[in-house]
């Protein structure tokens, strides 16, 4: 079993074009460096120097990772974890 | 183009009326690129110069899109000092290359500008907007 990631449109180059891949690790950070060697370049995308960038909501089932524990947040096979840009502007 | 009927668009200007000097936001969404389901957002900021969708409001409804098969059709958000074109911001947070962006501004009581723009690639392109009855 994995852990599936659902793939916004505008990240679906980086996943020949699908909305939902898998990956695998225990905690975000491994989740999302398990899924840049499957897809590389999408990791610059989702985390900068700060941790995960500020205009990229990360959803781990039903849940905000900003408010579990961000990169750190432990995920266990069967969760779903979704990638949205957020949508802003001024 | 976007085709949108005058009552979708009378609601968005409602909505950033109501809202204003805040900007207001929200999601027009719909099938095979026609405009049809009017979801005002909140806009989380409460600010006269930046918008941001609530993260779990966003969730929720990007979820009930995916389930109904729809699409965020048309993106919109006000601008209320200033004219309703694509800031520095709004080009730089665009993510929806498919969606139409709307911008409306409230900076006038009477009169209402509103204009649809494709954002892609940090690239704005201007589009006609037909208001179909």
């Amino acid at each position: 079993m994995a852990i599936e990631v659902r793939i916004p449109t505008i990240l679906r180059n980086y996943t020949d074009g699908a909305k939902a891949v898998s990956a695998e690790g225990a905690t975000l950070d491994e989740l999302i460096t398990n899924l840049e060697s499957r897809h590389p370049g999408i990791k610059d995308r989702l985390v900068d120097q700060g941790g995960l960038r500020r205009f990229v909501n990360v959803y781990l089932n039903d849940e905000d990772v900003r408010f579990l524990g961000g990169l750190g947040t432990p995920v266990s096979d069967g969760d779903t974890v979704t990638v949205l840009p957020a949508v802003a502007g001024g | 183009m976007l085709s949108i009927s005058q009552e979708l668009a009378d609601k968005i200007v409602a909505h950033a009326r109501a809202d204003h000097p805040d900007e207001a936001c929200g999601v027009i969404a719909g099938k095979n690129g026609v405009p049809d389901r009017f979801i005002p957002m909140e806009n989380a900021e409460r600010s006269p110069t930046f918008y941001r969708f609530d993260s779990m409001e966003q969730l929720r409804v990007w979820r009930e899109m995916d389930d109904r098969d729809e699409e965020p059709v048309v993106i919109y958000h006000s601008h209320t000092a200033t004219e309703a074109y694509p800031s520095r911001t709004d080009v730089s947070y665009a993510s929806e290359p498919d969606a139409h962006y709307v911008l409306v501004s409230t900076r006038d009581d009477n009169e209402v500008e509103f204009r649809s723009f494709r954002i892609l690639d940090g690239v704005i392109t201007e589009e006609e907007v037909r208001f179909l009855p």
